[in-house]
């Protein structure tokens, strides 16, 4: 007797049950599901971790055996793990952030569980963030001001901080429009008179004349901002660490007061927005581990969209002439499969390419012909945002291009003869009804685009992005847009923190958190893109046909 | 006038379209042989004949349409009013302002009700409001489109539905009042109730523009045309009075395609 096995016992066979393919479509679909989990998973972690840094954490006050003596240590606890010793014996440890980097030296320190003999949390320890060595954790003791001394516990002992806080924040802006703007002023103008006095413009004692005014001017403008740096020298913050050892802050250092185990749930969720806030709004500290992110999210945001003003006309301009114009021969597929080509080429060729193309011969050229009273100084043969604009465009053009041509053949032929039947010259059909109803599929290909420019970071680096430019390629100061000025890059400054910053520990919340915040701004850019598609495609439906 | 069955206009040129020993080639492949054939002004000139016989070749060569294939070439000669459509002062555009056309499938372009009807305006340049409102209104009537949109000319024209459509594909076809207007199989894609309202307003329109159309639809040839081209294999079997040719046809094959035994 023979078994009788059913075609369809093989899954793969081709015939029966399996022939409509259905083991397939389970691998498909299994495959898909790998894509989205990991896709999801990705972005959970940044987004758990991200959103983690912000929370702000109790502090813990621990005495661990040191020997005979016990030892205070007083911090937050970032990380726990396990460790095997020589023997082989496991020790459970704890990462303890501790702050007070300046009495100290190291802001982490690792903690055997074992030797741990108590553990609290007072309430009387508050974190105080500091404009220089990262936080402080301590006892306060007292707040010293020109009107006199408010010990803590007193009465009137938490009014007297806040005052201090606002006048702190109050004053720290004033010195930096100061800085920024009135002495940036002055010194541009010294260097124009410079630039002027050497090509001959106006006369020696004219020009020594003004060089004195300015000189005067700048000096007096110092000396305003060293007065008020001084002014709040004059209030203090005193405490103690947990070690017994005093700490002095003065008020031009003092950032902000938050009492980490007083504060209720309420409170904690009020100081993480505000945390939230300051990390978007406020300028790099201690390098660039401490302190907010704006003036990368600004050169982020303006890059791409200066990216996007090049590549959009060349890249559809270019697919235009090489869908609709010419002659689609062996030059024109040959032209397609380099252009297509171009996009599988590593980034970083294209960063090499743009400092040798755009910062050296075209910066330089025009340094030349433009700026050359400012030489050996360079203005623009030097990496900016423009030219890191440039670099990205060319990058991404292959994308636009190959979108435009997609949506450009994707127009039913119906539609540009019954426009030529109009009596539409070639260009006029291509501009008023061709390029309107493909309108989606290139914006389709501008959104893909800005995806991966904003995202790029090693052509940038070559290009233009530094880890620290404070000073905005846009801003209130004339001419306005400054586009030979280094930037700030998201994408860069996650690298930065991760990879190149003095205390990597310290700085993984950051990582988490601007990465968070890269992700965000380019969907934010994407979405806003896509939003404008949709409009157009409301209104520039073409029929199925 | 108003007659059912149409009788040609007394002022007519009875050669204003004029086909001349015209043939046609694809690359090798030669489409038409020999085409001789007269179009009358203001009448409807049907072409029929099974699929790829030829004839929305011969049509689409009459506003030279088929000038953007790749790889034709013609012989002979067609004429509109004595001028060769080949003639090198001939500027392409400006004959095809001469010459509106409907196609098979109702494209109207992404635009508003009132931007395609003044499409053939705008191309030529002309923007004056009055002189654009003044043709929207003109074109729609003559299409027997205006009472159902002249609420909504600024809407999408992807709104109407596909008989309108179509119909505001003939109002932008007449909108710069060309002297001729080509018709390739309009009703082909649209229900009997849209061809009926199509074939009344081919034949109103016959009164102002020289038509020709090419169907399928045999009944459609005798309820709207004046005169019928028959072309088999490229080539122009018979070309009479509609009446004439599909009472008593002279050619065997015309017979035998009309009474349905041709395979």
């Amino acid at each position: 007797m023979k078994p009788v096995v059913s075609d369809s016992a093989n899954p793969f066979s081709t015939t029966g049950r399996s022939r409509a393919g259905e083991p397939w479509v389970w691998l498909a679909a299994a495959g898909l599901a790998l894509g989205v989990v990991m896709a999801v998973g990705l972005f959970l972690l940044i987004l758990v971790k991200g959103s983690a840094s912000f929370w702000p954490g109790r502090i813990e006050l621990l005495e661990i055996r040191n020997g005979e003596s016990v030892e205070k240590v007083a911090g937050f606890i970032t990380r726990e793990s396990e460790r095997k010793d020589q023997d082989g014996k496991l020790h459970e440890e704890i990462q303890v952030f501790q702050g007070n980097k300046d009495l100290i030296g190291e802001a982490f320190r690792y903690v055997d569980r074992a030797l741990i003999v108590k553990s609290s949390r007072p309430e009387s320890l508050v974190r105080v963030e500091r404009m220089e060595h990262g936080p402080a954790i301590l006892k306060l003791v007292a707040v010293e001001t020109p009107e006199g001394r408010v010990d803590a516990g007193e009465a009137g002992f938490d009014a007297a901080l806040e005052a201090m806080e606002q006048q702190s924040a109050a004053m720290r802006a004033r010195v930096m429009r100061i800085e920024r703007k009135q002495i940036g002023a002055v010194s541009r103008k010294m260097q124009v008179l410079e630039g002027g006095g050497r090509s001959g413009s106006i006369g020696e004692a004219e020009r020594d004349e003004r060089r004195a005014e300015l000189q005067q001017e700048f000096e007096a403008l110092k000396s305003e901002a060293q007065k008020i740096d001084a002014e709040l020298a004059k209030s203090r913050l005193t405490g103690t660490t947990v070690d017994g050892r005093e700490m002095v802050i003065s008020g031009d250092k003092l950032v902000g007061v938050f009492e980490s185990n007083k504060a209720g749930f309420g409170r904690r969720l009020g100081e993480m927005f505000h945390r939230m806030w300051c990390f978007l709004k406020d300028d790099p500290r201690e390098a660039n581990t401490e302190g907010g992110v704006f003036p990368a999210i600004f050169g982020t945001v303006v890059m791409t969209l200066v990216m996007s003003l090049f590549v959009t006309p060349l890249g559809v301009i270019a697919a235009i002439y090489l869908r609709e114009y010419a002659r689609q021969g062996m030059l024109v597929r040959i032209v397609r499969i380099c252009v297509n080509n171009l996009a599988g080429v590593p980034s970083i060729v294209f960063g090499v390419f743009g400092l040798a193309f755009f910062v050296y011969y075209v910066g330089g050229n025009i340094d030349r012909w433009f700026f050359a009273d400012k030489l050996p100084t360079p203005t623009y043969g030097t990496p900016g945002i423009l030219w890191a604009s440039l670099t990205l465009a060319i990058l991404t053009l292959p994308v636009v291009i190959v979108a435009t041509e997609e949506a450009l053949s994707a127009v039913p032929r119906g539609v540009r003869e019954a426009a030529l039947a109009c009596g539409a010259s070639k260009w006029q059909a291509i501009q008023r009804v061709v390029l309107p109803a493909s309108l989606p599929g290139i914006l389709t290909g501008v959104i893909l685009a800005m995806a991966r420019g904003a995202g790029e970071v090693a052509p940038l680096m070559l290009v233009g992005v530094v880890k620290l430019a404070p000073s905005l390629p846009i801003d209130d100061i004339a001419p306005f847009i400054h586009p030979e000025r280094k930037f700030m890059h998201l994408g860069f400054h996650i690298y930065d923190l991760g990879f190149q910053s003095p205390d990597a520990e310290a700085a993984i919340p950051m990582v988490y958190a601007t990465a968070l915040l890269l992700i965000l701004v380019v969907v934010t850019l994407n979405l806003a893109a896509i939003l404008i598609r949709n409009r157009l495609k409301k209104r520039f439906a073409v029929s199925s046909f | 006038m108003t007659d059912v069955v149409p009788t040609s206009e007394p002022e007519s040129r009875p050669d204003f379209i004029k086909v001349d020993n015209f043939s046609f080639y694809y690359g090798r492949k030669q489409a038409l042989f020999d085409i001789d054939m007269d179009i009358p002004e203001h009448e409807v000139t049907a072409l029929i004949g099974p699929s790829g016989c030829g004839k929305s070749t011969l049509l689409r060569n009459m506003n030279r349409m088929n000038d953007l294939i790749d790889g034709v070439r013609h012989e002979g000669d067609i004429r509109l009013n004595g001028t060769s459509l080949y003639d090198p002062d001939v500027e392409v555009i400006s004959l095809r302002k001469r010459v509106g056309m409907v196609f098979q499938k109702y494209n109207p372009f992404a635009k508003s009700i009132y931007e395609n009807v003044v499409f053939s305006l705008r191309v030529a340049g002309r923007s004056n409001k009055a002189e654009l409102d003044e043709t929207v209104e003109r074109s729609l009537t003559a299409a027997a489109l205006w009472d159902e949109v002249k609420d909504r000319l600024h809407d999408s024209a992807f709104g109407l539905s596909g008989g309108q459509q179509q119909r505001l594909c003939i109002a932008r076809a007449i909108a710069n009042q060309p002297e001729i207007l080509l018709m390739d199989e309009p009703c082909a894609a649209l229900d009997p109730l849209a061809t009926l309202k199509i074939e009344e307003l081919i034949l109103t329109l016959a009164k102002s523009f020289t038509i020709v159309i090419v169907t399928h639809n045999m009944e459609q040839a005798t309820r709207c045309s004046h005169r019928t081209a028959f072309l088999y294999m490229g080539k122009l079997v018979e070309f009479d009075e509609t009446r004439k040719l599909f009472d008593a046809p002279e050619k065997p094959e015309t017979e035998a395609y009309i009474s349905g035994r041709f395979s």
